[in-house]
């Protein structure tokens, strides 16, 4: 039964737990060589994780992902930015839809709540994405994000309310990868086979 | 007759996978020669409750060069590679005292941070279960499943899992478990547990994976290119995911503060494991709390690095309630850690976050691979947690170390491994689970080293005699340690003679 055991367990914990007192040390932010412009650390470490940046010319964000996706197949996308068009193969993500549904996209367009700049880490979350699965089931993905909404490290990303906010919150790094056959490196181990950050401020709400 | 060109992706790489040449996160940082094939050493021969004969195993193991170099070079470089990650991070050893002071903490105040994160998960919605033993997990997973009718689990990797035996257990109740990192695929195909707790097929070759896969999956037996397996295990694994009925994960951190769970893989495949079906099961050994979000971030920052020399895991995943349409269930698991907790020389090893440091900087390891262990903690850390299991069976681990050092200071944790290995070895001799001839040894030694009188008076013998043996008596079958070691040169005088010449009786230089 789990609730005896729930007591059995309790109780031997608090026969054996060491008698000692320690406090919980405060965790600093690291943040002090942090510089101004974190676009630039966060772009290299984007590359260094398998990820790239997907070019913008003129200025023009939407241009740069309307030219990403034309002809690729089967798009899903959960940014205003980007509307579903049947007649394009753009499909716009419901929140009805079945998670399994998105098997057959090849890119997903997202877009991150944040990103990191010690990691070139980009966080994508259960409201952005509208259906979880839009972050992994794709074979490619194109994440929007905000260069005002890049944090300098993990300390700063883990003060971020998403984490307490929201019951998915990802922090993706490049593709999904994998060296488990002799320390080869493969992307599109289960998850996307490629990961472009596509810089775009975010639409006023 | 030309093949045609493999169709092109938006990422500009063909469609089977990536170059072969990439360097960062998990892979490689140096080019690894192609080798074999050639039969693949197995692991540990388990006879029942007997002690595991790890010499035995790692004997085997050496004697296939193929797999020992590529095994030695995969995981030498790892160690190096988390060396470059370490000092490019100017606060490393802060993280580190940081990370081994927030454990001390949470396992002092244990069962106060299990009752926040049970009643925050549960505000989560979330059903939150306890076990405490691997049976009472086992049954309740089943249960869990059951009440859905599912059939198919899909899984992530979790070392929990395996010390359960929950795979065999969920095979015999009629639930088809389908692993999905491809290293433990590997192994759940080759019905072999994984070597090793980050990388789980790492004492394979590529020939192996192939031979694997065409018995399995019918890949092309011949064809033993990384890239093709890999895609070939993701073809094959893909519809399983996307037909599966339920999904299962480990945990690598339980956030107390939010009663949210942290999954770590590079693969991404824990997300799918956890999203795309309707019901998520966790398994949490009640060590893996910490208290809070900013905790987790010193330990996410080292993980990786330590493990694998990367950055971060490609995916850090924060599960903290069930998805829109969705049911999430949690199961704290004891399974012997609420004991380990009240022994006084090891309850540190509670800290342990199951980076393999210890593995890919452990020389032993290095060279015997992870099933000569026999155990499903293998390496350094597993001679300090597997013994806590199962003293008799595992008493002859703890020898299987040159007590060096090297996997205390690599531990993001600074778990006092080494010592505690040493520890060990007393335990298993005051329990007399030291096999016969090592205890006679030990125990002439034991006379000798108490006595300096007859101590100082063996050594020059034993010098000389050192010098003047024929190998074949200091290289014998009886002298375990000479096996796979040569013995130093010896010096012409010993310290104490060099003394009483140089110094005389006083001290001063005559």
């Amino acid at each position: 039964m789990s609730s005896e055991s729930r007591a059995a367990i309790f109780a031997a914990i608090r026969a054996n737990r060491p008698n000692i007192q320690p406090p919980l040390p405060d965790v600093p932010l690291f943040d002090a060589n942090a510089p101004d412009d974190l676009v630039p650390p966060f772009i290299e470490m984007l590359g260094k994780m398998g990820g790239s940046v997907l070019e913008v010319k003129d200025g023009d964000p939407i241009a740069a992902l309307r030219a990403a996706i034309t002809d690729k197949g089967i798009i899903a996308t959960c940014v205003p930015e980007l509307h579903g068009d049947p007649s394009l193969q753009i499909r716009a993500i419901l929140s009805d839809m079945a998670p399994v549904s998105l098997a057959d996209v090849e890119i997903g367009v997202v877009r991150a709540a944040f990103g990191v700049a010690e990691t070139g880490t980009v966080c994508l979350t259960d409201d952005e994405l509208i259906v979880n699965t839009a972050g992994f089931l794709p074979q490619h993905l194109i994440v929007l994000l905000d260069p005002k909404q890049i944090v300098p490290n993990l300390h700063h990303a883990y003060k971020r309310p998403e984490l307490r906010d929201h019951n998915y919150a990802v922090f993706q790094t490049g593709p999904s990868a994998t060296a488990d056959i002799e320390g080869v490196l493969v992307h599109g181990a289960q998850g996307v086979r490629s990961l472009r950050v596509l810089f775009c401020p975010a639409a006023v709400q | 007759m030309s093949t045609p060109p493999k169709p092109t992706t938006p990422a500009g790489r063909t469609s089977e996978g990536a170059s072969a040449n990439l360097t960062h996160g998990a892979g490689a940082s140096v080019t690894m020669p192609a080798r074999g094939p050639e039969p693949q050493p197995r692991g540990a021969v388990i006879r029942g409750n007997h002690p595991i004969d790890q010499a035995e195993a790692a004997k085997r193991f050496m004697a296939a060069p193929e797999h020992l170099a590529m095994h030695d070079q995969r995981l030498w470089d790892l160690r190096q590679k988390r060396d470059r990650q370490k000092d490019q991070i100017e606060e490393w050893e802060d993280l580190r005292q940081l990370a081994s002071d927030i454990k001390t903490h949470t396992l002092t105040h244990l069962d106060t941070y299990l009752e926040e994160f049970e009643k925050n998960a549960k505000a989560n919605g979330v059903h939150v279960h306890w076990a405490k033993d691997a049976a009472e997990h086992n049954a309740i997973v089943i249960d869990i499943l059951r009440s859905k009718n599912a059939k198919r689990l899909i899984k992530s990797k979790s070392m929990l899992t395996e010390e359960c035996g929950f795979r065999e257990y969920a095979g015999e109740h009629g639930i088809e478990v389908v692993e999905t990192d491809l290293g433990e695929r590997i192994q759940q195909l080759d019905d072999e547990a994984p070597s090793h707790v980050v990388v789980p097929a790492v004492h394979k070759l590529r020939t192996d994976v192939a031979a694997v896969f065409a018995k399995t999956i019918g890949s092309d037996p011949n064809d033993s290119d990384v890239a093709y397996l890999t895609e070939q295990q993701r073809d094959h694994t893909r519809p399983l995911i996307i037909g599966a009925d339920a999904g299962m994960t480990g945990c690598n951190f339980a956030i107390a503060e939010t009663g949210s769970v942290v999954v770590c893989t590079n693969e991404g495949n824990a997300d799918l494991s956890a999203n795309t079906t309707g019901l998520h099961i966790v398994s949490v050994g009640i060590e893996k709390i910490i208290p809070k979000c900013d905790d987790a971030a010193v330990f996410v920052r080292m993980l990786s690095r330590s493990a694998l020399g990367s950055p971060i895991t490609q995916y850090t995943s924060h599960f903290r309630g069930p998805r829109k349409g969705g049911e999430m269930h949690i199961v704290l698991v004891d399974n012997g850690r609420s004991d380990r907790l009240g022994m006084e020389k090891f309850w540190t090893s509670l800290k342990c976050i199951r980076c393999g440091a210890c593995m890919n900087t452990c020389p032993v390891f290095r060279r015997s691979g992870g099933l000569s262990y026999g155990a499903t903690y293998a390496g350094p850390i597993g001679l300090i947690i597997d013994p806590t299991f199962n003293r008799h069976k595992y008493s002859t681990l703890p020898f299987s170390s040159t007590l060096n050092g090297s996997c205390t200071n690599v531990c993001p944790v600074k778990i006092n491994i080494h010592e505690q290995i040493a520890d060990w070895r007393r335990v298993m001799a005051e329990n007399h689970e030291i096999p016969a001839f090592k205890k006679t040894m030990m125990k002439a030694a034991g006379m000798l080293l108490a006595s300096p009188k007859l101590y100082r008076a063996s050594l020059p013998t034993a010098d000389s005699a050192l010098r003047y043996l024929p190998r074949f008596i200091v290289y014998n079958r009886m002298n375990t340690w000479t096996r796979g070691r040569e013995m130093p040169s010896v010096p012409k005088e010993t310290f104490h003679q060099w003394y009483k010449k140089n110094r005389g009786k006083n001290g001063k230089k005559s």
